[in-house]
């Protein structure tokens, strides 16, 4: 079966994000950026399951300005086949990345598109559930193990209260959660490789969807700050202070 | 203006997270509640007895036993198309699972994790694990949002008086099925409403200090467990544990970390505790900027010293 892989450009897990001055948003000039690594997984994952035969055919796609090209080759290295990049310089919101995503899906016919849960900038959670939802699929979120068995999949969840597992009919849609594998790097020989791998441009009005927001974002602003406290030298010293705020008797 | 409430239950009971969602769902109209699962009929009373709800929908049938996306956001979608102004869900598990794809079938743009309800249209939510916090405004007509708990205090569930309605919903959608659990059956508190949590972080070394060390701390202090994405990755403690952006996010009266050096993705999850005590024998960690009570040393050593003691 063919495997889609959405992924997304956003700022380095590594760096910490600054919030611009004038309150509108987080300053992202001259900043890291990476794949999400939610995707990254997502990405792992697939290549994982074509290595085992069950996959055939990997397709990486990017909404998101011309930069994405370097997220969509990322995924190459790694391993993917080819790729779609849906070009807008304007911030498309997760409904209307998901009814891109469906149109895709429509025309390219995957078994399964397997997306990370969420992605760590606007920690919305939500793109890959309204997909399944637009697509009429089922979906596994939050996966920590992916099986593929004829015609169905089996995802075991991370949940609050442990795991819990389900079975999807194909085509289905997958969310990784942060144990289901652990991505590779992409070797020096596949990054040279993955730059003549296929990569199709599109833009959202190719695929007929109105990207206009719902959400209007007034401001932004740090969260408010947490001082340190004091440094207690003994136990004996922090059971005084835990009786003084009433925690123990 | 009515708000549709997704109420979480298990094993016959409601879960805590719906107090908080509703409280939150009571800043915007009038609340009703959806309860979907298989028999379900003690879990309508409860709910009905929570303050300010006015309706409880209940949609009881085997296709709803597990709370399945696929059969259970159609029916809020039939309500909320209806009936309701609002579809409000706990950042729970179950909530992120179900509300997006009831924002999808009604062509909405859910908000996620709300902290603050300024207005009708108008939320304040975390971006960034928390690094930064943004005021939204949504322009959908009908409005779904999530709702992060430890924001909104727990509406009180023993003086309410709704009324008590069957909805049939579409049933099963044939997508999906459910095969099995692995739930952890635990006496402690549950991590996300526990009043006090002691967390372990790498530092505990292996799974069996991991409950050598931590365990008998909470029990002494009649606390819940939690643990670093780092421990759960060194598979010291099982997922259910972990706290931080994309684990559980917790606000307790006290919140020990202990061996925790004190990640962004960790501070994200907890740092709107009441106290925190930190307890790490790296003196720069940076755990220690945010806590309130730190000690300095050997964890091995200190903490049978504190189990003993208290």
């Amino acid at each position: 079966m063919k495997l889609l892989v959405p992924v997304k450009r956003v700022i380095d897990y590594n760096v910490k994000p600054r919030v611009k001055a004038d309150g509108t948003g987080v300053d992202l000039a001259n900043v890291k950026m990476s794949m999400n690594p939610f995707d990254e997984i997502a990405v792992e994952e697939a290549i994982r399951l074509k290595e085992k035969g069950v996959a055939t055919e990997i397709v990486a796609v990017s909404v998101g300005p011309a930069k994405a090209q370097e997220t969509l080759r990322t995924a190459l290295a790694m391993g993917a086949d080819r790729a779609i990049l849906v070009q807008t310089d304007d911030t498309v919101e997760p409904l209307a990345v998901a009814k891109i995503l469906a149109k895709i899906a429509q025309e390219e016919q995957p078994g399964m598109v397997i997306l990370g849960k969420q992605a760590i900038d606007d920690d919305s959670n939500q793109t890959g559930q309204m997909l399944a939802a637009l697509l009429g699929w089922g979906q596994g979120t939050f996966a920590s193990k992916v099986e593929v068995d004829g015609e169905a999949v089996s995802v075991t969840r991370e949940v609050d209260g442990g795991l819990e597992t389900l079975r999807l009919k194909l085509p289905a849609i997958v969310t990784t959660d942060l144990r289901l594998n652990e991505p590779r790097y992409a070797s020096l020989p596949n990054i040279m490789k993955a730059k003549s791998k296929p990569l199709a441009q599109k833009t959202p009005a190719d695929y007929g969807v109105d990207t206009a927001p719902r959400v209007e974002t007034l401001s932004v602003r740090e969260p408010s700050k947490r001082e340190a406290g004091i440094k207690v030298q003994s136990v004996d010293e922090l059971i005084d202070r835990l009786r003084t705020a009433g925690v123990v008797g | 203006m009515i708000a549709l409430v997704l109420v979480e239950h298990e094993g016959g009971q409601l879960k805590d997270a719906t107090l908080s969602a509703v409280t939150a769902a009571a800043k915007l109209g009038e609340v009703h509640l959806l309860v979907a699962g298989e028999g379900v009929g003690a879990v309508a009373e409860a709910a009905a007895k929570i303050s300010g709800v006015a309706r409880v929908h209940v949609a009881d049938g085997a296709a709803y036993g597990h709370q399945l996306a696929e059969n259970v956001a159609p029916v809020a979608v039939d309500l909320v198309r209806d009936h309701c102004d609002y579809f409000v869900a706990a950042s729970t598990t179950t909530g992120k699972n179900v509300a997006p794809r009831v924002a999808a079938l009604l062509d909405v743009m859910q908000i996620s994790d709300v902290i603050g309800v300024e207005g009708p249209d108008t939320f304040v939510r975390p971006i960034y694990a928390g690094n930064a916090i943004a005021t939204v405004k949504s322009s959908d007509a009908k409005k779904v949002l999530t709702v992060r708990t430890t924001a909104f205090d727990k509406a009180d569930h023993k003086v309410g008086n709704g009324v008590i309605e069957p909805f049939a919903g579409g049933g099963d959608a044939g997508l999906s099925s459910f095969v099995g659990a692995e739930i952890a059956a635990s006496e402690r508190p549950e991590l996300t409403s526990a009043k006090i949590i002691v967390s372990g972080g790498r530092a505990l070394g292996s799974s069996e200090q991991f409950h050598q060390y931590i365990d008998p701390l909470a029990d002494k202090l009649g606390a819940a467990v939690g643990a670093s994405r780092a421990a759960v990755d060194a598979g010291y403690a099982p997922n259910d544990y972990q706290v931080g952006q994309t684990g559980k996010i917790v606000a307790p009266e006290v919140y020990v970390a202990v061996g925790i050096s004190g990640a962004i993705q960790h501070l994200a999850g907890m740092k709107d505790s009441k106290l925190i005590v930190a307890i790490n024998k790296d003196e720069e960690a940076p755990i220690f900027q945010v806590a309130d009570i730190g000690l300095v040393g050997d964890l091995f050593k200190i903490l049978p010293e504190l189990t003993e003691k208290l």
